[in-house]
C-alpha cells in the first residue's frame, strides 16, 4: 500500500504525518475529523492509525497477524497497552487506530554507546516484566516481545506494543496450524515457540531475558539465525555466559539473565512477577552457579542435550493468569515485638500450609520496624545494624519451614504506619496472598480503634488471611 | 441484532426456562431453535408449546432426528431413543406433530448458514465432532456461500471451529460467557451445544449468543433446576438412565 497523503480522511480521523513506515505497517498521526462547523472534537490522548502494508505480494501471515492484533488490542486494558480508538473492517479497509505513547522503544536504550549500569537494567527489567504480567493476567501472552515492541514512558513504566503475533487464551489462535511450526522473531523467539507450542506465559519471561543479555552485553545470546536449524539450537544450547563477555556484571544480574534463558521452560521464573520481584529486591537474589559461572557450558554437555531435544515433547501451556496464581508471592507480616511464642508458631504453621499445597511459590518475611527506632549516632540503633538484627531474628523464625520448593526473601520496612507500609510493600510487588496475625497486630482492639489487620484486611490487593493463635502451648502449660 | 441459539432441548422445559430467562436478560432481537426439541425429557409439550410461540413471532426452528422420530416412530423399539421417541408421539396432539413434520432441515439468513446436523448431506444427521468432519459441513456449506457462519446442534458440545494457519480446520473449545470475535471475512462452524441434556460432565445448560453486528459469538452456561427436570422423567416413567444424566450432566 503506498504512503497516505496528509489530510485524508477515513471513517472520521484526518490523516497526519507519518510517523512510522515499518515492514508490516505504516503509522500515522491522527485526529478526528473536523465537523462542518470546523470544529474538530478533541480526544482524551493524542492517536495513531496503524495501516497494514497489504499487497497482493504479501504473505497470509502479515495479513492474518493484522487480523490477530485486530481482535486481541480491543480486549486489552491498563496502562502497560495503547488505549484502543477504532477498527476498520478487515474486509474493506483494515486499520487500527489506537492512543500514541510518549517514549522510546529499549531499542533506544541498545543504541547508546556507553554500557548501561546493572542496577539500570533491572529497572527496566523490572518495568518490562510488569507490564507482561499484566498482559498475562488477561490471559495473553505477547509472544513477539523484542526492544523494538518496548516502549519505556518518561517515567519509566513500559508499555507493549504490536499483539500481532499474541495469543488470547480466550479466542481460538488463528495462527496455530496443525503442523506445528515456529511463529516469533529468530533473535527473541523462546525454544518451545520454536516447536509451533504457542500460548505459554513463560516463553515471554525467555524473551525478556534475551533483552536483558542484550542490555548487558550488547549481544544477542543465539546470534540471529536465518534457519530453523538455528533457532533449534536453543533448544539445548546455554548463551555464553554475560561475565565472559563483560566481567563487571554482578552475579545476580546473570543469575537472573541465565535463569530467564533456561530451555527448559519450568526451570525459568514460573511467571513475570516472580521476575519482577527479584529484580526489585537485587540483594536477596541467591545466586547459584548459574551466576557464578565465567564459561560456557562444555561440548559433552551440549552434545547430551541436544540428544534428548532431538525427542522432546512439549506439554499444552497452562492459561496465563492460572499460571501467576499457581506460584503465588506469599508475604507474612512478622511482628517485632510483642509476640509470643505461639502468635509466631501459628504464622508459621499458617504459611507452612499455604506454601505447602504450591511448589514454586515465593516467600517474602517483612517486619515494619517505626522510624524513630533507629538512630543515626547510636551504633547499637544504627539502622543497619537494627535492620540486620529483624533478618536474622525472620531467618530463625523460617528455619522452622521447609524451604527446599520455595525462595524465600526477608525485609525490613520503615515506617510510621504499619498497615500502609504492608498494603504499599504487597501492591508495589503483586503479592498473590497476605498472612498475618490477628492478634499481633492488635485485632483485639478492635472495638475501639481499626486496627492494622482490618486495615489491612480491607484494602490489600489480594487475600488476607489472618492467623488466630492456636497452639499446643495453652494446652501445655494447663 | 443478537441472536439466542438453542439446540437440543429435549423435552427439558426447566432448562428451555432458564436459558430463555438468561438470554432475554442480554436483549435477544431473535431466536433460533436448531432441532431436537423433544426426545429423552419429560416435558414435550411445554416444550413445544413455547417453541411454537417463538415460531409464530418469526423464530428460525429447524428439525433434528429426534424430532422426525416423534413424528414417525421406529417400528422396533431396541434403542432407547426409540422407546421415549414412541413415548413422545404419543404425548403430541396431532397439530403438533405435524408441525414438527414440516420444519425444515436447514435455514440460511444472510451469511449464517443454521441446521441440526451436519450441512454435509444433512438428512443422514451426520456429527460434527472434530475437525475432519467440521470441514465436510463447512464444504458443504460454501456451495450455499462462500463466507459462511455454520451455527449446529446435535453433538451435545460447545465447540468453535476456524481456519488457522494450515490447510485444514482448528478446534476451539470456548470459554462460557467470554464473546468471540468472529469476523466477517472468515469461514466458522460452531456447535452450540445442549439446552436440555449437557454431556460435558457439567450439568448446566448450553446455549449461544451470536451479535450479527458486533460480530461477537458468547457461548453460555446456565444453571437450571434439574432435579425438576429428571423428576418429570421418572414419572413419566422414562428410562431411569435419562434421569441421572441429568444429575450428572453426561
Amino acid at each position: 500500500m503506498k504512503p497516505i497523503e496528509p489530510g485524508t480522511l477515513i471513517d472520521g480521523f484526518e490523516i497526519g504525518r507519518c510517523i512510522h513506515a515499518g515492514g508490516m505497517a505504516h503509522i500515522y498521526a491522527v485526529e478526528h475529523t473536523p465537523a462542518s462547523d470546523g470544529s474538530r472534537r478533541e480526544s482524551e490522548f493524542p492517536m495513531v492509525m496503524k495501516i497494514p502494508r497489504m499487497t497482493a505480494g504479501d504473505g497470509a501471515e502479515t495479513i492474518v497477524s493484522f487480523e490477530v492484533e485486530h481482535t486481541i488490542l480491543p480486549s486489552l486494558h491498563g496502562s502497560h497497552v495503547p488505549r484502543f480508538v477504532a477498527a476498520g473492517d478487515l474486509g474493506r479497509l483494515p486499520y487500527l487506530v489506537m492512543e500514541y505513547i510518549e517514549g522510546q522503544t529499549l531499542e533506544h536504550w541498545l543504541d547508546r554507546r556507553e554500557a548501561l549500569e546493572p542496577l539500570d537494567i533491572a529497572r527496566l527489567g523490572v518495568a518490562v516484566a510488569r507490564a507482561v504480567l499484566s498482559l498475562h493476567r488477561q490471559n495473553v501472552c505477547h509472544l513477539d516481545l523484542k526492544p523494538a515492541n518496548v516502549l519505556i514512558r518518561p517515567k519509566g513504566e513500559a508499555v507493549l506494543l504490536d499483539f500481532g503475533l499474541s495469543c488470547h487464551a480466550h479466542y481460538p489462535d488463528l495462527l496455530a496450524e496443525e503442523l506445528r511450526k515456529a511463529v516469533g522473531s529468530p533473535i527473541w523467539i523462546a525454544p518451545e515457540q520454536v516447536v509451533g507450542v504457542r500460548g505459554d506465559p513463560r516463553s515471554d519471561v525467555f524473551a525478556i531475558g534475551v533483552m536483558l543479555y542484550q542490555l548487558a552485553t550488547g549481544e544477542t545470546p543465539f546470534g540471529e539465525p536465518a534457519t530453523a536449524a538455528g533457532m533449534r539450537q536453543r533448544l539445548w544450547m546455554d548463551p555464553v555466559p554475560p561475565r565472559q563477555r563483560r566481567p563487571d556484571l554482578p552475579e545476580w544480574l546473570q543469575e537472573v539473565i541465565l535463569r530467564c534463558l533456561e530451555p527448559e521452560a519450568d526451570q525459568r521464573y514460573r511467571s513475570a512477577s516472580l521476575l519482577a520481584f527479584d529484580l526489585s529486591h537485587i540483594h536477596q537474589i541467591a545466586i547459584t552457579e548459574r551466576g557464578r559461572k565465567r564459561r560456557g557450558t562444555g561440548f559433552a554437555v551440549h552434545f547430551k542435550r541436544w540428544l534428548r531435544a532431538a525427542g522432546k515433547q512439549y506439554q499444552p501451556s497452562p492459561l496465563p493468569s492460572r499460571r501467576i496464581e499457581e506460584v503465588p508471592i506469599v508475604m507474612v507480616a512478622l511482628p517485632h515485638q510483642d509476640a509470643s511464642d505461639a502468635t509466631l508458631y501459628s504464622l508459621r504453621e499458617a504459611v507452612a500450609r499455604s506454601l505447602g499445597i504450591r511448589p514454586g511459590a515465593r516467600l517474602a518475611c517483612i517486619t515494619v520496624v517505626s522510624p524513630s527506632q533507629s538512630s543515626s549516632t547510636d551504633d547499637e540503633h544504627s539502622e543497619t545494624t537494627l535492620t540486620r538484627q529483624h533478618i536474622t531474628r525472620m531467618k530463625q523464625w523460617a528455619q522452622g519451614l521447609d524451604l527446599s520448593e520455595h525462595q524465600a526473601s526477608y525485609h525490613v520496612l520503615e515506617s510510621g504506619d504499619v498497615a500502609e507500609a504492608l498494603l504499599r510493600y504487597a501492591e508495589g510487588n503483586h503479592v498473590n496472598m497476605i498472612i498475618m496475625g490477628a492478634a499481633t497486630h492488635g485485632l483485639h482492639m478492635q472495638r475501639f480503634v481499626t486496627t492494622v489487620p482490618i486495615k489491612v484486611a480491607m484494602d490489600a490487593p489480594c487475600t488476607v488471611i489472618l492467623v488466630k493463635q492456636n497452639l499446643p502451648f495453652e494446652v501445655l502449660s494447663a | 441484532m443478537k441472536w439466542a441459539l438453542l439446540s437440543d432441548i429435549h423435552a427439558n422445559i426447566q432448562a428451555l426456562q432458564a436459558c430463555m430467562a438468561h438470554a432475554t436478560h442480554q436483549g435477544i432481537g431473535r431466536w433460533a431453535v436448531l432441532g431436537d426439541l423433544v426426545g429423552y425429557g419429560g416435558d414435550p409439550q411445554p416444550v413445544l408449546e413455547q417453541v411454537m410461540r417463538w415460531h409464530a413471532d418469526g423464530a428460525c426452528v429447524l428439525q433434528g432426528n429426534h424430532d422426525a422420530m416423534a413424528v414417525t416412530p421406529p417400528d422396533s423399539e431396541d434403542t432407547l431413543g426409540a422407546m421415549t421417541a414412541a413415548w413422545t408421539h404419543q404425548q403430541l396432539p396431532p397439530a403438533e406433530r405435524r408441525w414438527l413434520a414440516q420444519l425444515p432441515l436447514t435455514q440460511r439468513v444472510d451469511h449464517m448458514l443454521l441446521m441440526h446436523a451436519s450441512a454435509h448431506q444433512p438428512e443422514q444427521w451426520r456429527y460434527v465432532d472434530n475437525e475432519r468432519s467440521a470441514q465436510q459441513c463447512l464444504d458443504a456449506a460454501r456451495q450455499v456461500t462462500p463466507q459462511v457462519h455454520v451455527f449446529v446442534g446435535h453433538v451435545h458440545h460447545q465447540t468453535l471451529y476456524y481456519q488457522g494457519s494450515g490447510r485444514g480446520l482448528m478446534s476451539f473449545s470456548p470459554m462460557p460467557n467470554v464473546p468471540v470475535p468472529l469476523p466477517r471475512h472468515r469461514s466458522w462452524v460452531a456447535t452450540v451445544g445442549s439446552v436440555g441434556q449437557p454431556r460435558d460432565g457439567d450439568p448446566r445448560a448450553m446455549y449461544a449468543v451470536y451479535d450479527d453486528t458486533a460480530s461477537r459469538l458468547t457461548f453460555h452456561r446456565v444453571p437450571y433446576d434439574h432435579a425438576a427436570a429428571a423428576a418429570a422423567i421418572r414419572r413419566a416413567g422414562l428410562p431411569e438412565r435419562f434421569a441421572a444424566r441429568l444429575e450428572q450432566g453426561r
